[in-house]
């Protein structure tokens, strides 16, 4: 995983300045936020700020987004990661290009999009709130949806390349042994891959708890139904920059827990 | 020295900031002056910014639109600014000591506005029971007076959305995305045949009151304070006026 350490001998002379100073530079410019926002935060009245019903409405929709998010990464992610990675359709090149779209779409442009396909005068929305009388933005499900739509891409990747690593050599010993392919996918390929899995999980669930643009053009921001944690810290920072101080802490305590995760358990698998 | 340029090549770019840093404000250079404004006076605003640049060559008036409270919450954060406008009071005074003494310029009223084929078939308030409306948040002028008169009205309908600033309302209603939304009259007059307005009763004795102040740390003292007179003054008024404004509360600012 990490290279050797390598000495600095004296043959190779003092790192040059060139590369050190931009270096430099860039450390300043990722920690010096972090650092601000630390400093900046209210810590004496943290737990009062967070006690806040707002607050703590924004949070467990929040995480209870997230999870719904993860899980349904998991559960439509994983076939579709396992089908471009073990199995020959054709396109499978255009299809990769496809669901890895999102992944680098602005998330505005995707909140757009999916008020185009599902919004009340949308391609499939439309016909659904004639149909069914079904409208989708301003729930929470329309939160689900949106979050669910820029994470996949992320989870999709870290499993496929994990089912890549694996091999297709257990896949076939398994199959002389004489188990089905489903069979085989369960007992054999599942607990080889599980550390990507587990990975791009929790990449898919912090992608879901960082989400912004697309679940506010989406999905509206009403508090307990659509307002996420970054929908709060946007529309405290208005008025109450201290309860936006706060929470951007929480976020931030969440952020640095999954980095810690993602280091400790899984971060190899995905190499 | 290389090493020498690249620190400063890396610092100009950390320290590198849009507009001018100089001041003067002669009209004979090339400067920039900010104006914060609430999202209402977008096309009052826009028109009167071109008035603005005709009568002082060289000048280029950049607004920046937005909620009234957010925009005073960017000027005690030392965004670059030299006027704030805001559509209600407490937002400018949320902007402290940051802002000069503010003048009121205007009064606007919120409406209700739908589609203007009417999807969720909607004549009074009463009618939000079962319709899918939005708002402004409740810290944004537009949202507060919303709450306002529901609350007034007796209507406990919520809306399914509070959007950041009263545009985003509109955008939400002339797209058809949703039944209806609260809006200020200039908005629904500037949505024209887009939308179909619905009266909202006591919404002319709760008016929002416009409120224009110079920015402390103005780049531009002498144009902001330039700015202030235009809107203060007939032609301003005249403008504000044609876009559907009221006079401020007072009567002449």
């Amino acid at each position: 995983m990490t290279p050797p350490a390598t000495v600095d001998r004296p043959a190779l002379g003092r790192p040059p300045a060139l590369l050190v100073v931009p270096a430099v530079v860039a450390v300043v410019l990722l920690v010096l936020p972090l650092v601000g926002l630390v400093s900046r935060s209210p810590w004496t009245r943290l737990p009062e700020l967070l006690g806040d019903p707002d607050v703590r409405s924004a949070l467990v929709l929040s995480l209870g987004v997230a999870t719904t998010t993860a899980v349904l990464c998991v559960l439509l992610g994983l076939p579709l990661a396992w089908l471009l990675a073990r199995v020959e359709v054709p396109g499978k090149g255009v299809l990769r290009a496809l669901v890895t779209v999102p992944l680098v779409l602005p998330p505005v442009v995707a909140g757009v999009a999916l008020l185009a396909s599902l919004g009340r005068n949308g391609l499939l929305g439309a016909p659904l709130r004639e149909t069914f009388g079904v409208t989708i933005p301003f729930t929470t499900t329309a939160v689900v949806l949106a979050h669910t739509f820029v994470a996949l891409p992320f989870f999709v990747l870290s499993a496929e390349g994990a089912l890549r690593a694996a091999g297709r050599e257990y896949d076939a010993v398994a199959a002389t042994l004489g188990a089905g392919r489903w069979r085989a996918f369960r007992t054999v390929t599942l607990p080889l891959v599980l550390p990507g899995v587990l990975a791009g999980t929790l990449l898919a669930w912090a992608r879901s708890l960082g989400e912004f643009g697309a679940t506010i053009t989406f999905a509206g921001n009403y508090p307990g139904i659509s307002q996420t944690m970054p929908l709060l810290v946007f529309e405290k920072l208005q008025r109450e920059p201290e309860a936006a101080y706060a929470t951007s802490l929480v976020l931030l305590a969440v952020s640095v827990l999954v980095l810690g995760l993602l280091r400790e358990r899984w971060l190899g698998a995905l190499r | 020295m290389r090493a020498v340029a690249v620190v400063l090549v890396a610092l100009a770019t950390l320290t590198a900031c849009g507009g001018s840093g100089r001041s003067g404000g002669s009209g004979a250079e090339d400067v920039t002056l900010d104006v914060l404004a609430a999202s209402s006076l977008t096309e009052s605003f826009e028109a009167l910014a071109e008035d603005f640049e005709a009568d002082n060559p060289g000048v280029t008036v950049r607004l920046s639109l937005g909620s009234s409270s957010a925009l005073a919450q960017q000027v005690t954060e030392g965004a670059p600014a030299d006027v704030l406008a805001t559509a209600d009071l407490p937002s400018m005074e949320l902007a402290g000591d940051d802002v000069a003494a503010a003048t009121e310029f205007a009064t606007n009223e919120l409406v209700l506005v739908t589609p203007s084929d009417d999807p969720g078939g909607i004549s009074s308030l009463d009618d939000l029971a079962d319709a899918q409306f939005v708002t402004c948040v409740d810290s944004a002028p537009c949202g507060a007076l919303a709450d306002q008169l529901l609350e007034d009205a007796g209507v406990t309908a919520e809306p399914v959305s509070r959007e950041a600033d009263v545009k985003a309302v509109l955008a939400k209603v002339t797209s058809g995305e949703v039944d209806a939304g609260f809006v200020y009259v200039t908005d629904a007059v500037a949505a024209g045949d887009e939308v179909r307005r619905v009266e909202v009763p006591g919404a002319a004795d709760l008016p929002a009151r416009y409120a224009v102040a110079t920015v402390t740390e103005a780049r531009e003292p002498e144009l902001a304070e330039a700015w202030v007179d235009l809107v203060l003054g007939e032609d301003g008024q005249q403008a504000l006026a044609d876009a559907g404004f009221g006079p401020p509360v007072d009567g002449s600012p």
